[in-house]
């Protein structure tokens, strides 16, 4: 009995080593439906340190505080989009992986449609030839 | 007609190509800087962060003076590496405030006997609250914060000796 509480203590260690103060960082919402809004809004959020990671997936400690701020504020019924807005009054639009459309973006927002066009214009006369 | 299409799709891939080697021989910055540059610091009370130093509010910035405001650690490597030149700095007649991050008070104790104290006041922002607030993307980072608590500008990185000089020559300009 003593050595299964023993090994239960040793797996339960690094719990205690995480901060008091980001008690939401891997701690879900009693709300389900405010946990999966808070969620969908840390997906698309950019980690600082981790940078090619939303802070949803990231565990370095500035993802830890991000995702905690992010639940703490969905909880006080703040909307996404101000969370959001928050974020990038302190670190600029690179924060967010849901970028605006602007005059700086256009481009990325609709190459998609100018590639298609272009793939559609460049392959015109493969359907011409179908005529005998 | 047809000649002068088929030149698009190479003309495409060299630019793509292009972007490739730029992308490759720009020197690299992943810095993600601060965009309260400018604004207003945050409200913030941050309590000692360790025995016989006093804490930090934002209205102690808001006197006049223009001051420096250095986040750093006593687990991070370059804030040794800058303890230095915040000496320097000091001893050329800045006044600095610091912002210890994710810190234990016994450590900031050892951190300041081991490599000096230049630091008037020393706030523990155990949380990292104030450092998201700052829109600050780690240590060391040094602030000039205006005489009326506005942030002037930003220095990412340990302090070197090249750097003394500007941040003097801006808080200069900030008076």
């Amino acid at each position: 009995m003593r050595s299964i509480i023993f090994a239960a203590l040793l797996i339960a260690a690094p719990l205690r080593a995480q901060d008091a103060g980001t008690s939401y960082a891997n701690a879900q919402l009693a709300d389900a439906s405010q946990e999966a809004s808070a969620k969908n809004l840390m997906l698309s959020l950019r980690c600082i340190q981790c940078q090619g990671q939303s802070i949803a997936d990231s565990d370095a400690p500035i993802a830890q505080v991000m995702r905690s701020e992010v639940r703490l504020r969905i909880e006080q019924g703040e909307s996404p989009d101000a969370i959001r807005s928050w974020m990038i009054s302190r670190y600029g639009e690179w924060v967010s992986y849901d970028p605006p459309l602007s005059g700086v973006t256009i481009l990325l927002w609709f190459a998609p449609l100018l590639l298609l066009a272009a793939a559609i214009f460049a392959s015109r006369g493969l359907f011409r030839k179908a005529k005998p | 007609m047809r000649g002068r299409w088929v030149w698009l799709p190479l003309a495409l891939l060299a630019f793509v190509a292009g972007l490739a080697i730029y992308g490759l021989v720009r020197p690299k910055d992943d810095f993600v800087r601060s965009n309260m540059v400018g604004q207003k610091l945050p409200a913030f009370d941050l309590p000692a962060a360790t025995e016989g130093v006093t804490g930090l509010r934002h209205t102690d910035f808001a006197d006049g003076t223009p001051r420096l405001l250095n986040v750093f650690a006593s687990w991070c490597i370059p804030c040794r590496a800058e303890a230095p030149y915040l000496e320097e700095l000091k001893s050329r007649g800045a006044q600095i405030y610091g912002v210890a991050i994710r810190d234990h008070p016994r450590d900031v104790a050892a951190f300041l006997s081991q490599y000096g104290n230049p630091f008037a006041l020393i706030g523990a922002d155990a949380n990292m609250k104030l450092q998201l607030s700052l829109g600050s993307s780690g240590v060391p980072e040094t602030y000039i914060i205006g005489g009326d608590g506005t942030i002037v500008y930003q220095h990412i990185g340990d302090i070197r000796a090249e750097h003394v000089p500007q941040l003097l020559a801006k808080l200069e300009d900030a008076k």
